[in-house]
């Protein structure tokens, strides 16, 4: 049966009043993570907004096992942890890396290719809130162009995302798929599914981040939609390399396939307020360009 | 008291005796990545593993810094963990040898010293173990490759007690690529002397605890009421473990010795230091070296004994003070260097020192960097020429004087 507001797990990992700004889209994407892990697991977190929503020593909002670990080493840590269950026996746990964009795109790479080049059986899952955000917001390597923040102060970002997903898939991986922190049911459905299987899994989450971001904390959900409506993000699994689109983006290409204009999703965050007119264009275009490549490659439609 | 037991020799090199060490210890996890001159520990390893000789998990790391995290990891849930490493490997380590001290992990590493960058250089130094001083591991060096056996098999059960991670050190090359005869224990017997690791982590779903949480300074109080460590207690505690692990330390060779029949209840080597008026200091391997300088001194009627240090952290400094009681003169032999200082034994003997009655000239040479051949004469010579000294001054050169070209 598919998950929905009813009969989604009623029991809570994430406590109510961790440390997370308002209209967290992170906390609220963990949360579904968890559910669909029924707590069921060990989890590894490196510095990240993450790290900050785990609480302060010796108070702890979130009630799964969970093992800090520096910044560079998150996929190293879940292999130490799988290792280590596996020596000593202990099966039927779920060993889930769970990290922000900074922390998978740029500084965790290495640890991340060296564990998913391995194989080992553990979940990755990157929210990604487009910058450092626990840090106040600088540049990433999954910060889209144009955006401005701390280290990209005056001209916004002169560089494009770097596709993370697709990177984890060349790695020949059993499962990688996207979400949204908007489509809960999505991301709950994948996460479950995901538990089921196997080897190296990657789930990335976009997040909004109202204050990093600069919208307001009640427009969480909607800045999600948007990104799916305008193709910036497109929700889809692959599995055994089987590309499926799946959730809003499914029903779009189903629709006909015409997403909406990404301009008012640029025009009314503040992080944009540098952008030019040619560089809307300009993510139009790529924004088009890899919408018909998922629709080719979709096998679902 | 010593025991009779049967030996069972084997010529072997350092690493195949760290390796050996390793697999009789039941390591759970091991993980590591190659570098000159460790690689064939890690190479050993492996093998043991894959013909089912040692059961493992061999986690074959994309780096330094990875091997450590995962021996980490491991050891939080509960598996004795391994790793080995040299030189570049260990300074990329740096953050997480921080990390495994301040989560109090037991993890043993076998530190094969090799020479740091730039240049590059493979050759024998202690400055890489050196320059992770500070990171909160206990540091112990082994003089040849009976001792690496040994000590590899005595620090898990030193880090187990004391929940502190220990760093196994041994020279590159000198003994990592030298066979020398091994008396390797019985299995049974390291059994015997080795009981299973217990964590003092916790990692159930049933009973979920989180570990290295974001610490305030201050302590603070948590959902039971009872007031928790603050960062500071914690590096306190940190602190009072090293302090407190001579006693653990000595009596893991005690033990040992009631088992193996090899004695090493103490923290250092001492060679004729009933007599010596003239103490050369040196660590590792050197300080086999420094017994055949001080039989050279000897012949010419010169009153010299030699400290060959063994446990540099925590370092013993009451000990260290009681041995050096009728030193005149120090002869300290350092094969790394505190740029803009002096070599790290030296500035720790002198700091031992400092306000005992003992009022001992010391002389620092640095010498072997980067693999440079140290001979027996050259320390002896070095030795006389700190003799020579004391006619010109008594006081202690602000800097070390090198054994070198220049």
């Amino acid at each position: 049966m598919k998950a929905n507001a009813v009969n989604l797990i009623e029991k809570e990992w994430i406590l109510p009043g961790n440390r997370t700004c308002p209209g967290c889209a992170l906390s609220l994407a963990y949360r579904h993570v968890l559910k669909a892990l029924e707590g069921q697991c060990i989890v590894t977190v490196p510095a990240s907004c993450a790290t900050v929503l785990h609480g302060m020593y010796p108070i702890s909002a979130v009630n799964v096992p969970c093992v800090n670990t520096p910044f560079a080493s998150t996929g190293a840590s879940a292999t130490g942890l799988v290792a280590g269950l596996k020596a000593l026996g202990r099966k039927g746990i779920t060993v889930l890396a769970f990290a922000g964009d900074g922390g998978t795109h740029d500084i965790g790479i290495q640890s991340l290719s060296g564990a998913a080049e391995r194989q080992i059986d553990f979940m990755y899952i990157c929210y990604d809130n487009e910058g450092y955000m626990n840090t106040g917001n600088q540049r990433s390597g999954s910060t889209p162009l144009g955006a401005v923040s701390g280290t990209t102060p005056v001209l916004g970002k002169q560089q494009y995302q770097k596709d993370m997903t697709a990177i984890m898939e060349a790695h020949g991986l059993p499962f990688v798929a996207t979400c949204s922190a908007s489509y809960p049911l999505d991301l709950y459905e994948k996460v479950k599914k995901a538990r089921t299987i196997e080897g190296t899994r990657f789930i990335h989450i976009h997040t909004p981040c109202p204050p990093g971001w600069l919208f307001p904390f009640s427009d969480t959900i909607k800045f999600g939609e948007m990104a799916v409506e305008t193709g910036l993000v497109v929700l889809y699994e692959i599995e055994d390399g089987i590309f499926r689109l799946t959730s809003a983006s499914e029903s779009i290409a189903r629709k006909g396939g015409n997403l909406q204009p990404v301009r008012e999703y640029f025009t009314s965050q503040g992080r944009f307020k540098t952008i030019t007119e040619e560089q809307i264009d300009e993510l139009q275009e790529w924004v088009n360009a890899r919408w018909k490549q998922c629709l080719h490659r979709a096998t679902n439609l | 008291m010593a025991v009779q037991r049967k030996s069972n020799m084997h010529i072997i090199d350092g690493n195949q005796s760290a390796a050996i060490a390793a697999k009789m210890s039941r390591v759970q996890v091991v993980a590591a990545y190659p570098i000159t001159p460790q690689t064939p520990l890690t190479e050993q390893l492996s093998q043991f593993v894959e013909q089912g000789e040692l059961k493992a998990e061999y986690v074959a790391v994309e780096s330094e810094h990875s091997a450590m995290a995962v021996c980490t990891s491991a050891s939080i849930v509960g598996a004795r963990a391994f790793t080995g490493t040299s030189s570049h490997g260990l300074a990329y380590m740096h953050e997480m040898l921080h990390w495994a001290a301040g989560a109090r992990l037991p993890i043993v590493l076998a530190c094969v010293n090799r020479a740091i960058g730039a240049p590059w250089n493979v050759l024998n130094d202690q400055q890489d173990s050196i320059s992770q001083r500070d990171t909160g591991w206990i540091q112990i060096y082994c003089r040849n490759n009976q001792e690496i056996m040994d000590t590899l098999i005595q620090a898990y059960r030193i880090a187990e007690q004391v929940y502190v991670p220990v760093m196994v050190c041994y020279d590159g090359y000198i003994l990592s690529h030298t066979e020398m005869p091994v008396d390797v224990p019985d299995q049974a017997d390291v059994d015997r002397y080795l009981p299973p690791y217990k964590p003092h982590t916790t990692l159930d779903p049933a009973n979920p605890k989180n570990y290295n949480l974001v610490t305030l300074a201050n302590p603070r109080i948590g959902v039971d009421g009872k007031l928790y460590h603050g960062y500071m207690e914690l590096r306190y505690l940190l602190q009072e473990a090293l302090q407190n692990s001579r006693e653990t330390i000595l009596q893991a060779g005690r033990e040992f010795n009631e088992i193996f029949g090899r004695d090493y209840a103490r923290m250092f080597w001492e060679d004729r230091s009933e007599d010596a008026e003239i103490t050369i200091v040196a660590m590792g391997s050197l300080a086999m070296e420094a017994i055949v300088a001080a039989d050279m001194l000897r012949e010419e009627g010169l009153k010299v004994g030699v400290l060959g240090l063994r446990v540099f952290r925590p370092f013993p400094k009451s000990d260290v003070v009681q041995a050096l009681r009728k030193s005149r003169l120090i002869v300290v032999f350092d094969k790394n260097i505190s740029y803009g200082s002096e070599g790290a034994t030296c500035s720790e003997i002198k700091s031992a020192l400092y306000g005992t009655y003992i009022n001992a000239s010391i002389r620092n040479f640095i010498v072997g960097l980067g693999g440079r051949d140290v001979k027996a004469r050259e320390l002896a010579e070095a030795t006389k020429k700190a003799i020579a000294s004391l006619k010109e001054t008594v006081i202690n050169p602000d800097y070390p004087e090198w054994i070198c070209q220049i």
